[in-house]
């Protein structure tokens, strides 16, 4: 019964929030975690926090507010090659999706991923170099130009 | 060496002991765990872990004798089926496996046991104890069906006529050119009906049937997990996972909230020809009106073009219901029988919004329909309100089968925990 009432809940807020559109998502917690260097370098906070805007707005639906996607359906994004490996192929997913099975840990992860070229260069950027410094990942930041690059392949 | 030896004759003492406890089911009482298998329930239920499979528990059957079959997503040691048997106390042990494949589908029906893999039908023979004549005989039924790389379960039920239903899901979440890409269009006349998005129906005893020995069933029906035979109006009911992210592909006609909540996740009462109406259409469950869906020119407002059956009962969205059982026993109060139990596996697709699910469902029914609200029966296989709302659910329930006493099991496809939920009360 919980649930009835927090759907019919969900549903009167579905309905007041009607006119309203995609940017009003609240920020997952992982933002908050953002690694100690940035608070060293302005431009790498700054693109983290645009990222975890794009984020919030494109990926969590799959990816999750943790990062850790849904097995075996959606792939994680904590602390895998995919994610802190060539930031290349990185970029190549986001831009041209992914049809292919992948295997991570023993799982196999299936439900292809849609490519999300209607992003620019920077927001991919942005949105790389968060999820590379998020859900307890370190890894470096990925420039505008590398994902340019990749972009300019796929032409 | 004295305590040697009389270990060693305790130790048969108890083994004898267990085989005589084998002997005398009926003296033995089966026991609730003392937390009722952390499972929250209504009053005068209780619950227990009959096994821990260690697999990904699907759909599991149980034979009039009370042997266990377990169907695994996934090969574990080389099997695909598991076999368990009960002691007396409820708790069941694990004492074989066969079939080389994995799958979802799990049915037993007179004398059989029917598995699928996510391309294929099998039967096996069951002898008068309710074991497999032969696990290496499976006698392939069906072959050829359509899989993708989502939604690739194929549930199966039979009726009382010897036919066989198969779900065959939809590999796409609403048809689009791209799927699953913001702004793509719906295909139009979705060439993924011609093979996928409906119930088929086979022969339950002809064997290499492919689609042109089989029926398109039913149509429109994105994925069915869920599915049962009831035996009150003799009809085919199906639950169906909805369609997902409709404010990410649509972010201009739908809200993040409104996506959680939309389209209900349906039970529909089949019949030949039925048609639900996917990828064109979607069920809002407050305007209570079958839609338009936006990939085929709907805005959230228009109404459905077209004619196609209505839902039988609506739940909320995203909840995946890949169970469906209708009540037949008589350990449980009057209440529940002939009323219709629902697995619901659990969403993902709410984010950013709490999660929700992980549940099992009681639906009354009524002369063969839904009547009456429906209502959470058993609850917190995730462990946690908050393991509930972040998805990263301890427990996922899957399967459902009655157990010849009339006993409700439930598989859960996470950690691969077998439970069984008793009346202990007084009716």
């Amino acid at each position: 019964m919980i649930i009835s009432k927090k759907f019919i809940l969900g549903l009167a807020l579905a309905g007041a929030g009607l006119t309203l559109q995609a940017q009003h998502r609240p920020a997952p917690k992982a933002a908050a975690k953002a690694s100690a260097k940035a608070a060293a370098d302005p431009a790498l906070k700054a693109s983290l926090t645009r990222g975890a805007a794009v984020y919030k707005n494109v990926c969590i639906t799959c990816h999750q507010a943790d990062g850790g996607g849904l097995p075996p359906i959606n792939p994680p994004l904590i602390k895998t090659q995919y994610v802190l490996g060539d930031k290349a192929r990185l970029a190549h997913i986001v831009l041209a999706g992914l049809a292919e099975p992948i295997e991570i840990d023993g799982e196999d992860y299936k439900q292809p991923m849609p490519a999300q070229a209607h992003l620019s260069d920077q927001q991919i950027a942005d949105v790389l170099t968060y999820v590379r410094n998020s859900f307890g990942n370190k890894a470096s930041a990925v420039q505008v130009a590398e994902v340019k690059a990749v972009r300019a392949t796929l032409k | 060496m004295r305590s040697t030896y009389s270990r060693l004759l305790l130790g048969t003492a108890a083994l004898a002991g267990s085989a005589l406890l084998y002997a005398s089911q009926t003296n033995v009482r089966v026991a609730p765990d003392p937390d009722n298998a952390g499972l929250k329930l209504p009053a005068g239920f209780g619950a227990l872990k009959v096994a821990e499979t260690g697999g990904k528990a699907r759909h599991l059957a149980i034979t009039p004798q009370g042997v266990i079959y377990v169907k695994l997503n996934k090969v574990k040691d080389g099997k695909g089926i598991l076999t368990l048997h009960s002691q007396p106390n409820g708790k069941a042990t694990v004492t074989g496996g066969f079939g080389d494949y994995g799958g979802t589908g799990m049915y037993v029906k007179s004398g059989y046991l029917y598995a699928s893999s996510d391309h294929d039908v099998y039967r096996y023979k069951l002898d008068e104890r309710g074991e497999i004549v032969d696990p290496t005989k499976g006698e392939l039924l069906v072959r050829g069906l359509k899989v993708g790389s989502q939604h690739e379960s194929k549930s199966i039920v039979l009726d009382n006529d010897n036919n066989l239903y198969v779900n065959v899901g939809a590999y796409a979440n609403a048809c689009q050119e791209q799927d699953r890409t913001r702004g793509s269009k719906g295909l139009p006349n979705c060439p993924i009906l011609d093979s996928a998005g409906g119930i088929w129906q086979f022969k339950s005893s002809q064997l290499n049937q492919r689609y042109a020995q089989g029926t398109r069933y039913a149509t429109g029906l994105r994925n069915v997990v869920g599915l049962d035979w009831n035996p009150q109006d003799n009809q085919l009911f199906v639950m169906q996972h909805g369609r997902d992210q409709l404010h990410d592909n649509w972010p201009a006609l739908y809200t993040d909230a409104q996506s959680a909540n939309l389209p209900a996740e349906c039970m529909y009462a089949l019949s030949k020809g039925a048609n639900a109406g996917w990828p064109y259409t979607y069920y809002d469950p407050t305007k209570k009106e079958v839609m338009q869906g936006p990939e085929y020119g709907g805005d959230g407002k228009t109404p459905a073009k077209g004619d196609y059956l209505k839902p039988a009962a609506a739940y909320p969205a995203h909840m995946a219901p890949n169970g469906l059982l209708f009540y037949t026993g008589t350990m449980f109060p009057a209440k529940y029988r002939n009323g219709a139990f629902i697995a619901f596996h659990g969403s993902w697709n709410r984010a950013p919004e709490p999660q929700a699910g992980y549940m099992v469902a009681f639906q009354p029914f009524k002369d063969g329909k839904p009547s009456g609200q429906w209502e959470v029966f058993a609850d917190n296989f995730s462990g946690s309100a908050a393991k509930t709302a972040s998805g990263r659910a301890d427990h996922r329930p899957c399967g459902l089968a009655q157990g010849p006493d009339g006993s409700l099991y439930v598989s859960d496809d996470s950690k691969g925990t077998i439970y069984r939920i008793v009346y202990t009360a007084k009716k």
